[in-house]
């Protein structure tokens, strides 16, 4: 029996041994494993964020463009609703019983014990009317929150807008934005977007098993408050808009203006536009979809993604790369008999002028002139063929902002269109010269540039030889912040003694009597700028601008093209000359108003388009192709003559 | 004179330490229930309507009748010890008839207000008669008739229990075998049964042929190393076969015997599913309760899986998550070390009775205590099934509080008895 007294001992052992493991496997998951200390957190912490207000967007003179208004939406907490009527509801807020059940059911599906939005943004006269009897109806309460509201109704497409966040959004910004939030979508919305939206208040509450809040965590020591938007001043001069866009009321087309000492645009007007208000609101989607239906493309923002050919705005650039070079100086003389004629390519001229120096020539709009220009920097014996020296003009081109986008602070900004000699000689190997793309030197053939573009070959010139990155917005926030590279002068390394011969020539189009522009002509004002007829494959010519004022000391560069309006001196340059004299002078001179009036009521639309025409794609990001280049076919030797108009 | 004598032994006898610690135990349970009440509303005048006020009358009228135990004469259990048992089988008969249906298992026999739990009566009923037979015919434990015989005594509750159909009250009954082993039952039969459990276990663990290849060069290294003996080799083969044939019947019987979610439950349990939010759900919280207790725990009524009622059925089975959470590591072994502190004090205690009665006895009531202590503790930290049975003294409900009240105060009578022959 001694044998049976020892299992006391095995019995005891075993009672022992089990309670370490009991005890092993507690001091794992409580000690040594932070595992369910975090999971615990997760089970009971939920972040409830507020919503900070977006900054509010103000033109040069801080009168806002963007600002923001209470909207009320209607909240239901599912289980919290007991019996009501359910009629009385749907007539106040005025929708009919089936979307009331869709709704509910939409609510009740996300959470029954938590709010859902049942329906939003109530108007104000609904809020109170509703606010009234809202104890009638329990499980029901109304929630505020702001979204945005454009007092003037200008400047959609530099605005842009904002938009309930896509599951692909929230994917993107790696969790930090949630279902229900607004992101900007397009325009300075989208691209000043992280400064826009500020920073959201978090509130850590607790909650238990079946979601009813339980107060605050640690009294809240961990909480945060939502943090408002900056604000930006954008560098629109809100008049200068309101006429820009009232000008180019029922056609088609941009203005774009520049001031040239500091980079910032004044004007951005992009036609067709809409009322950047209709894209706020319950009946956004709605809205999206009919502006989408007009055949001229709403959402295409033309200053930055319109393709036209330079014409004649290019000519100035032949003259200063010409002095630049040596090639020419401003007393050489060409002789235009009314072409210019290179192996089998002639380029047309529209007068006949005999010799022509540089001064006439401008102001004249010469091809022949341009084209000889073009032949001499082409032809100089530094290099050791044609193609080497067309690289090395391509890039000097590229300098003033050409074929490359200029990074403005706007989302979507295309290239324009410019190639280099590796293009050319894939294309045609080594049989070509610079005949083969004398058209470049007009302006035309295989080039295509912004409205944006354009207006910054101008700023360059008002100032004598540099440009600062055009941009929208030029002050952040309290501390009115700009960011570096909107302060940056980049140079085109041209000597500012070789803009004055070219300048006199702009000047004279404008003011001389034999100028193309001279209609347009400022009282007390000296502009500069050349006048343009760009053709139109698929239509009636567009008509364009582009010039700078006054001509000492430079206030705005403008660009204005109007498409299918066919001579420049008709609609683009005097559209240009009350943009300027309006930003000059503060108004149009009396005298003009009814010219202005004249204009605004103009309807120049293109025809509808031919139903073959194959469908484009989509949505606000879209581009169409203003104008297709016209390129001498190297197999036709005899083609046509390129048609240029000025 | 005499009289007045006896009361004074009477209490000089009894073990004091032990009712410290089961009355140390009852106020831990009442201040943990009392901190597992789900904060509706702020309510500060003590409410007798609730959990924790009902379980403060358990306490109160459990001590109550654990006193009287202690009056009535330490024979009456012995001599009345069939009856008792045959009281409570015809109680766990009647309870599959009138029995409440209370979560799918029919347990309760609804009294006025009051539930009465057969199986609990059944646990001291059993261990009453288990002591009889033992103490009354010294049976020889290693031979197979008194073997059968003390098998047929708990395995009758087993299976009337297994009808209702409360698997976790069933298992505790299988604590009887240490009593047993501690009176005489070969320590093999214990190693065969408990090495079954293993296999059935690692049979759903592992590959059958991975088992089955460990099981043959195990066996073949044995017989490799008792080359000579041969009576050895025929035995180490003899069990290598049944152990083989084993596994092949237990994985019928998991598959075709068990119901569906007894075999998830398993399944959870050893890591071959996971489901938290399934039948792995309860566990898989209380797991995240006790863990976020850390070393000291959050503090009384901090406990935000506590409060906030994440944790179900938490004052009663899963009262220990409670402790847990808010008094932490430290807390937890606070509870074990009474737990075994008590336990080795039944033992021990049990150990210095003269009589044979008292002894079996005194190691069913630390073994049953033992069981319940192992599997639900094990239970909240995940490395035992979801078994529902009660902790010791701890959880709320007045039915298992009461009975074992009344098995720890039957054998402290007894101790205190224990100069006298019964
Ligand atoms: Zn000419």
């Amino acid at each position: 029996m001694d044998n049976l007294f020892n299992r006391k001992y095995v019995i005891q052992v075993l009672f022992i041994v089990v309670a370490l493991i009991l005890l092993g496997t507690l001091f794992y998951i409580q000690v040594a494993s932070e595992k369910y200390f975090i999971a615990a957190e997760s089970n009971v912490l939920k972040k409830i964020y507020t919503f900070p207000a977006r900054g509010v967007i103000y033109d040069r003179n801080e009168k806002p463009l963007a600002q923001n208004e209470a909207v009320y939406d209607l909240m239901v907490i599912p289980n919290q609703v007991k019996e009501f009527d359910t009629a009385a509801l749907c007539r106040i807020i005025d929708i009919d019983m089936k979307r009331f059940a869709r709704n509910f059911n939409k609510a009740s599906a996300q959470s029954r014990y938590q709010p859902s939005i049942f329906e939003r943004q109530l108007s104000v006269q609904v809020y109170a009317t509703l606010s009234e009897q809202l104890s009638r109806f329990p499980g029901f309460f109304v929630q505020s929150r702001t979204i945005r509201h454009y007092p003037d109704s200008v400047a959609a497409h530099f605005l842009g807008y904002i938009k309930e966040v896509s599951p692909l959004d929230i994917q993107n910004s790696e969790g930090y934005y949630r279902s229900g939030d607004y992101i900007g979508k397009s325009g300075v919305e989208k691209s000043y977007e992280t400064l826009l939206r500020g920073e959201r208040g978090i509130v850590n509450m607790m909650y238990d098993v079946r979601n009813v809040p339980k107060g605050s965590y640690a009294e809240g020591r961990f909480d945060t408050a939502a943090v408002s938007g900056d604000r930006l001043i954008s560098s629109l001069d809100l008049k200068l808009q309101k006429l820009g866009e009232d000008l180019m009321r029922n056609k088609v087309g941009s203005i774009v203006a520049i001031e040239p000492a500091s980079g910032e645009i004044l004007a951005f007007v992009s036609s067709p536009t809409y009322d950047p208000n209709l894209m706020v609101g319950r009946s956004q989607g709605n809205n999206y979809m009919e502006l989408l239906k007009n055949p001229n493309r709403v959402f295409n923002i033309r200053p930055i993604q319109g393709y036209y050919s330079p014409g004649s705005s290019f000519k100035p650039l032949d003259a200063l790369l010409g002095l630049q070079e040596g090639v020419i100086d401003p007393s050489m003389t060409f002789n235009c008999p009314g072409y210019f004629k290179v192996g089998g390519h002639t380029v047309k001229c529209e007068h006949v002028d005999g010799n022509i120096a540089l001064r006439m020539g401008l102001a004249r709009s010469c091809n022949t002139y341009a084209c000889y220009v073009f032949q001499k920097l082409l032809t100089q014996r530094k290099y050791p063929n044609q193609r080497v020296a067309y690289d090395e003009w391509q890039k000097k081109v590229r300098k003033f902002g050409l074929g490359e986008k200029l990074g403005i602070d706007l989302p979507s900004e295309r290239n324009g269109r410019l190639y280099d000699a590796a293009y050319y000689s894939g294309k045609y190997s080594k049989y070509w010269n610079y005949g083969t793309v004398i058209s470049l030197a007009i302006g035309q053939g295989e080039m295509d540039a912004t409205p944006l573009q354009m207006a910054n070959i101008m700023a360059i010139i008002a100032n004598r030889g540099y440009y600062i990155k055009p941009h929208l917005v030029k002050a952040i926030g309290k501390n009115r912040v700009i960011k570096k590279e909107y302060v940056k002068k980049n140079y085109v390394d041209v000597e500012a003694r070789h803009f004055e011969p070219v300048i006199d020539g702009m000047q004279d189009a404008v003011n001389a009597p034999w100028g193309t522009a001279i209609q347009s002509r400022i009282d007390g004002i000296v502009m500069c700028g050349k006048t343009g007829t760009v053709q139109n494959p698929r239509g009636k010519n567009h008509s364009v601008f582009i010039g700078f004022a006054p001509r000492d000391n430079p206030k705005i560069a403008i660009a204005v093209i109007v498409e299918n309006a066919g001579y420049g001196s008709t609609y683009a340059a005097p559209i240009a000359s009350y943009i300027a004299e309006q930003y000059l002078k503060g108004e149009v001179s009396k005298y003009k108003l009814a010219q202005v009036a004249w204009m605004k009521s103009q309807v120049i639309l293109p025809e509808p388009p031919k139903p073959k025409v194959k469908p484009k794609p989509k949505g606000t990001d879209s581009i169409e192709k203003v104008t297709t280049p016209v390129l001498p076919d190297q197999n036709h030797t005899k083609s046509k003559p390129i048609q240029i108009t000025q | 004179m005499i009289n007045q004598q006896s009361n004074n032994r009477f209490f000089f006898n009894v073990d004091w330490v032990t009712i410290l610690i089961y009355i140390a135990l009852c106020a831990i349970g009442f201040v943990n229930i009392y901190a597992s009440i789900p904060q509706v509303e702020e309510s500060t005048a003590f409410n007798f309507a609730s959990n924790y006020g009902k379980q403060l009358i358990f306490i109160m009228t459990g001590l109550v009748l654990g006193f009287s135990i202690l009056l009535l004469d330490a024979k009456f259990f012995s001599i009345f010890s069939p009856i008792i048992y045959g009281v409570t089988m015809i109680l766990l008969l009647v309870v599959l008839v009138v029995g409440r249906n209370v979560g799918g298992n029919q347990a309760w026999i609804p009294i006025g207000s009051f539930r009465l739990q057969p199986s609990e009566l059944a646990k001291f009923g059993t261990a009453l008669l288990l002591a009889r037979y033992i103490s009354s015919f010294n049976p020889k434990l290693n031979t197979l008739k008194p073997v059968l015989i003390a098998a047929v005594i708990i395995v009758v509750p087993m299976c009337l229990i297994m009808l209702q159909p409360d698997a976790g009250s069933m298992l505790v009954f299988l604590s009887f075998m240490f009593p047993l082993y501690r009176e005489g039952l070969p320590g093999y039969l214990l190693i065969i049964f408990w090495g079954m459990v293993l296999l059935f276990i690692l049979n759903l663990f592992l590959s059958q042929w991975v088992l089955i290849s460990i099981i043959l060069i195990l066996g073949g290294l044995f017989i490799y190393f008792n080359k000579k003996k041969h009576q050895r080799m025929i035995m180490i083969g003899i069990i290598m076969i049944s152990a083989i044939g084993y596994l092949f019947i237990a994985k019928l019987v998991f598959e075709n015997v068990l119901q569906p979610h007894q075999r998830t439950r398993i399944e959870l349990i050893l890591g071959l599913k996971t489901d938290p939010k399934g039948a792995g759900y309860n566990v898989n919280q209380s797991k995240i309760a006790i863990g976020s207790g850390q070393l000291t725990g959050r503090g009384f009524l901090q406990g935000t899986q506590t409060k906030y009622g994440y944790v179900p059925e938490q004052s009663t089975d899963f009262i220990f998550s409670t402790i847990g959470e808010e008094w932490g590591f430290a807390g937890c072994f606070v509870v074990i070390g009474l737990y075994m502190f008590l336990l080795l004090r039944i033992v021990n205690l049990a150990e210095r009775q003269r009589s044979t009665f008292s002894r079996v006895y005194g190691y069913c009531v630390a073994c049953i205590i033992f069981f319940h202590v192992f599997i639900n503790i094990g239970m909240t930290i995940g490395i035992i099934p979801v078994i529902g049975i009660p902790l010791p003294f701890i959880s709320y409900g007045g039915s298992s509080l009461w009975s074992f009240t009344v098995l720890l105060f039957i054998f402290l009578k007894l101790d205190s008895n224990r100069m006298g022959f019964i």
